[in-house]
């Protein structure tokens, strides 16, 4: 069974069709890179598959089940945990704490008074786990917004992560760093499909990130869907480089 | 990180020190006990509102409302019910309690001003029912013609009503249950979800928290605190007007949480100490008294916007 399968949706915003008619299926275990070009309907795209706004029209399922009118906290219970654009995460706190609140929600404590000793040491325990994957654990107590913008989003990462997600989404997860930030939010990421089997769909930018890492790619281009194929399908499509890569490359 | 913690400890001791002899230290100041649990009262009710302003992120400005409902509650259950202190301290605390749960669902989803306006207004609709409602409220009059009674465990009695320490040390004592719950939830996974709303709602939504049924949960039980509040500001003075209810009321606990530092538990406590003192000093100086604790705030807010608790901290880390 596929894991995610979107049918059809689109998002209106008035006259403004910024999403028109896509489809995607994604497998478990898939590394999907969703392309285009700016106003390609990419982040809106995200925004229907996670429950942000619902779609205009079209049927989203998820591991069987539709989930097309569910909250975005509802979604999240079944297994699809994401990322923004914009690192959303929990400045004033630090990292050990931002993971603890997201170690906690998934561990069904959200609305304990109490933790006992024992689920508060498996709490730590994954904490640890997590900063360690994340090469987060010589800052844990470091306020997120003091720290750069590439452990901001590694730490933003691994709070998806302990959602213990069957599906990761990922917006743009290298936007607005530099080469060595950018080469190590990649090989987390190639880390976390490889060695964690996780299901994740990226919108990036970066195409050396995305022909480095994507199972499959999909492109778009003014909300419809251009084209869809592994790397080096996508590479070779003429439609592809007429719309995107060719004025990318020029 | 341990140095921290027990400087915390430090602190968290002498407030306790402080409020458990405040009977004998503020009369020799020249204070007097009645105003002491005044200050515990009204500390009570602006630390359950920062409960939901500061470790939530959600400004309510129709507090009042449930301080009053819980007032009204306790006075009226004394007045026509039963001539009991703790029956009407229980009364008081669940009426304003279910209305806020009651009420709760149809302003959680407003943010901001919005849930701000909303909550005013609901608030004033309990103002204008006690205003108009004479013969059952007492009206603009207040409700008058009762007294809190003597606590009575059977084997003691003992007599709140004259004995002022004694009332004193009652109100402490659910000061401290109450304050103790709020510690307590704080530092709990709930509590730590409700930072998570304070700090950033969209990744609190996205990590799996239905952000508006933790709102509720958060919003009736500061309600719930502040109705207790309520109860015990009503025994206090014998007595219930309907400007517990009015909105200068609520905006008087904002400004108490603001004042003494709305991110720091003991801060609303601080805040609620300095208005209470200054009202009872200027006001006997001078009618306009309100202006210059007005101008007092606008000046912590512009400099010191942590409070006057935040000023003492940076003091104490420097």
């Amino acid at each position: 069974m596929s894991l995610l399968r979107v049918e059809n949706v689109s998002k209106h915003f008035g006259s403004l069709v910024a999403v028109n008619n896509i489809s995607m299926v994604v497998e478990p275990g898939e590394l999907r890179a969703v392309i285009g070009p700016n106003g390609a309907g990419k982040t809106t795209f995200f925004n229907l598959i996670s429950g942000f706004f619902p779609p205009t029209s079209g049927r989203i399922v998820f591991n069987g089940e539709d989930i097309t009118a569910l909250k975005p906290a509802r979604r999240v219970w079944r297994g699809m945990a994401r990322t923004f654009q914009i690192t959303e995460v929990f400045p004033e706190l630090p990292v050990r704490e931002n993971l603890r609140i997201a170690v906690e929600v998934a561990a069904g404590n959200r609305l304990n008074p109490w933790l006992s000793r024992d689920a508060d040491g498996e709490v730590r325990a994954r904490i640890v786990e997590l900063m360690d994957m994340g090469g987060l654990a010589d800052k844990a107590d470091r306020l997120v917004g003091e720290l750069a913008h590439g452990d901001q989003r590694a730490t933003e990462i691994m709070m998806a992560l302990a959602l213990n997600p069957r599906l990761l989404l990922l917006d743009e997860p290298t936007a607005g760093m530099g080469d060595q930030e950018t080469y190590d939010i990649t090989q987390l990421i190639r880390k976390l499909h490889r060695e964690e089997k996780l299901a994740i769909v990226l919108i990036e930018h970066d195409m050396r990130v995305v022909f480095h890492l994507a199972d499959r790619i999909m492109v778009l281009a003014e909300g419809e869907p251009l084209a869809e194929g592994t790397p080096r399908e996508i590479g070779a499509n003429e439609a592809v480089q007429a719309a995107y890569l060719g004025k990318a490359a020029a | 990180m341990a140095g921290d913690d027990l400087q915390k400890r430090a602190a968290t001791a002498i407030v306790w020190l402080l409020l458990l002899g405040m009977p004998f230290w503020l009369p020799a100041i020249g204070g007097y006990t009645e105003l002491g649990a005044r200050v515990v009262v009204l500390g009570l009710a602006a630390m359950s509102l920062n409960f939901l302003l500061g470790y939530t992120g959600v400004l309510s400005f129709g507090h009042a409302a449930y301080f009053g409902l819980g007032a009204y509650g306790a006075g009226m259950t004394i007045r026509y019910l039963v001539p009991s202190t703790s029956l009407s301290i229980i009364v008081g605390t669940l009426a304003g309690t279910i209305a806020a749960a009651l009420i709760g669902p149809m302003i959680i989803r407003l943010r901001g001003v919005y849930f701000a306006m909303v909550t005013i207004a609901f608030g004033q609709t309990f103002y204008f029912i006690a205003f108009r409602w004479n013969t059952v409220t007492g009206g603009d009059d207040g409700l008058i013609g009762w007294t809190r009674q003597p606590l009575d465990f059977g084997f003691a009695k003992i007599d709140i009503l004259h004995d002022s320490v004694a009332f004193y040390y009652l109100v402490l004592v659910l000061f401290a249950v109450a304050v103790g719950c709020m510690a307590w939830l704080l530092r709990s996974p709930f509590g730590r979800t409700l930072l998570a709303i304070r700090e950033n709602e969209r990744r609190a939504r996205f990590l799996g928290i239905p952000v508006d049924q933790h709102i509720w949960i958060s919003w009736v039980i500061s309600c719930c605190f502040v109705s207790l509040a309520g109860a015990l500001y009503a025994l206090l003075n014998n007595f219930v007007d309907p400007r517990a209810l009015y909105w200068s009321q609520s905006g008087d606990f904002v400004i108490m949480a603001v004042l003494g530092g709305m991110r720091s538990f003991w801060g609303p406590l601080l805040g609620a100490a300095i208005f209470v003192v200054l009202q009872d000093y200027l006001s006997s100086q001078t009618q306009n008294w309100m202006s210059f604790v007005g101008l007092f705030f606008v000046l912590v807010v512009l400099f010191f916007p942590r409070g006057v608790l935040g000023i003492i901290r940076r003091r104490a880390a420097a």
